[in-house]
């Protein structure tokens, strides 16, 4: 039996003919002496949009990383839209894209010239009707010639929003996509992303510390405190088994060590 | 095995658009501030003038330097070629340091060896903006006619472009295993090279010892055959074969060190920050 078969959760299996988007395995991440990444394991269905929540250090970027190929796991394995990672890693990236507070796009090329190269390095057709879409769908008319160190937060958050997009990908990974944005600009980015999906049956995996937005987003939450998987369930699944009415009162249960009834 | 397949990631052959797309992104950046280019042009200058007119003064009062006509001027440009490469090859390498872009390039379809051979081409557009008014600068003031070479100026300028993309490649592995904390690499590396490589000085200067570090070294030859040519008007071809050969084996290693690095980098995590 394949390892990420036996990995159990409460949401229902996606087709089982069709390979998920995202299979993780016994997936293990240690940096000299820290253990970021503690044997975890999880399958996401393809066209579903799912949060991995968790404080600071829980290993949710580290976790998104590897998935990514950025970093190499110490043990375990990644398939991502049926490939190995990092080893397949040239057979899928153009069908993948991400957004992370970690990486900037270039702030002396202005936002036209930066979405023209990554649109060059993913080999969109028919770029430029693909950048004035963009633009469109994504408000970036007003500043399209402006350097993008120019931008406010807002703006930057929505030129690397249409870099990310800028390949129409079948999977999207996001580290904080709302962070550092106010709360207007955060639910038009989220109500785009939504919009998205529906529209290509993209798999989203999304990093955050918003709940809400996980909450609003997500059909199913990962839960991750130091290194390890705590939940896995749907956002509703979870706040029943927490007995709680919000996702951010479970999120402090988690934190704080309480149990699943909001004992200690 | 696999994993060196998998680093050089050659699925689907080497993107020429690709490729094209990143000497588009320099190049925007290039044009996106006057001051750069201006510094790629202005140290190229300064070293001519000065050298040039050293050159003069020792022409007026020595013999050796008078029938040697042109050696200190030319292995000043020669020696720019060298150093110039490099620097343009490692600084828009830095510059997606500098941006926080090396995630973004590292998780697209880009492949290291697109992106390396991207840096080499850049290399040589920086080298132009630089040395060519060296040169033109060199034939107004000083009447050396730096193209007066000939045929052997293409020897010696294959082999120090080739010297300095291998030693770009492998300050490039380094910056990105170690992040900016190793970026004054980038700036000095080179001029160790320098009293090695016997730049302004025939090897037989050297103590015996230091002359068998100083030949495994390919500028080494290049500077040997520049004087060859100048002082004796003869071309050393043996020389520039012995350097192509130790400028091929020094590419392959350098490209090893660097994918060797990289990998390095994905365990230690340190794609993500690229800080110090």
């Amino acid at each position: 039996m394949n390892v990420i078969d036996q990995v159990s959760h409460s949401v229902p299996p996606a087709d089982a003919t069709v390979p998920a988007a995202i299979e993780v395995a016994h997936l293990t991440k240690v940096y000299k002496q820290t253990l970021a990444v503690d044997d975890i394991s999880f399958a996401i269905a393809r066209g579903s949009t799912t949060g991995l929540l968790g404080g600071n250090g829980a290993g949710k970027t580290t976790t998104i990383a590897m998935i990514m190929g950025l970093v190499l796991p110490t043990a375990g394995r990644v398939r991502v839209l049926g490939h190995e990672m990092p080893r397949e890693a040239a057979r899928v990236l153009g069908r993948m894209n991400f957004e992370s507070p970690y990486v900037d796009m270039p702030t002396r090329l202005t936002v036209r010239q930066n979405l023209t190269i990554f649109g060059r390095l993913y080999a969109v057709e028919h770029l430029r009707d693909r950048i004035a879409q963009l633009a469109d769908d994504l408000d970036l008319n007003d500043f399209i010639d402006r350097a993008n160190g120019k931008l406010s937060a807002g703006q930057k958050t929505r030129v690397a929003l249409a870099k990310a997009l800028i390949n129409q990908p079948e999977l999207l990974l996001l580290d904080e996509p709302t962070a550092s944005l106010d709360p207007d600009t955060a639910d038009w980015v989220r109500e785009h992303l939504a919009n998205y999906r529906k529209a290509h049956q993209a798999t989203i995996l999304l990093a955050s510390h918003n709940m809400l937005e996980v909450e609003r987003m997500c059909d199913r939450v990962i839960i991750m405190k130091r290194g390890r998987i705590v939940d896995d369930d749907s956002p509703d699944g979870i706040m029943a088994r927490y007995n709680r009415a919000t996702l951010e009162e479970v999120f402090l249960d988690v934190a704080r060590g309480r149990g699943r009834d909001g004992a200690s | 095995m696999s994993d060196l397949t998998s680093d050089l990631a050659l699925h689907g052959g080497i993107s020429f658009n690709r490729i094209g797309a990143m000497i588009l992104r320099y190049w925007y950046l290039l044009l996106s501030s006057w001051p750069r280019l201006l510094e790629l042009a202005y140290w190229p200058v300064l070293q001519v003038i000065t050298w040039g007119f050293l050159q003069s003064y020792l022409a007026q009062n020595a013999n050796f330097f008078a029938r040697a006509g042109g050696t200190l001027i030319g292995a000043v440009i020669l020696w720019d070629i060298l150093f110039r490469g490099q620097l343009g090859f490692s600084i828009s390498f830095l510059e997606e340091m500098w941006a926080r872009n090396l995630g973004n390039l590292m998780m697209s379809p880009l492949k290291p060896i697109e992106f390396l051979i991207a840096l080499m081409a850049m290399s040589l557009i920086r080298l132009a903006i630089g040395v060519i008014p060296m040169v033109g600068l060199a034939l107004f003031l000083f009447h050396f006619n730096f193209f007066g070479l000939g045929l052997p100026l293409i020897a010696f300028f294959c082999n120090l472009i080739f010297t300095s993309w291998a030693v770009g490649i492998f300050v490039s592995g380094l910056v990105l295993r170690h992040g900016l904390g190793a970026e004054s690499i980038v700036w000095t590396l080179m001029f160790a090279l320098m009293p090695l490589a016997c730049v302004y000085y025939p090897v037989h200067v050297l103590p015996l010892w230091l002359q068998y570090v100083s030949w495994s070294l390919p500028p080494t030859y290049v500077f040997e055959g520049m004087r060859a040519l100048l002082i004796d008007h003869v071309f050393r071809a043996d020389l520039m074969l012995s350097a192509l050969v130790i400028n091929a084996a020094l590419l392959v290693a350098c490209f090893a060190a660097f994918l060797a690095l990289l990998r390095s980098a994905r365990r230690h995590g340190s794609l993500l920050g690229g800080g110090e």
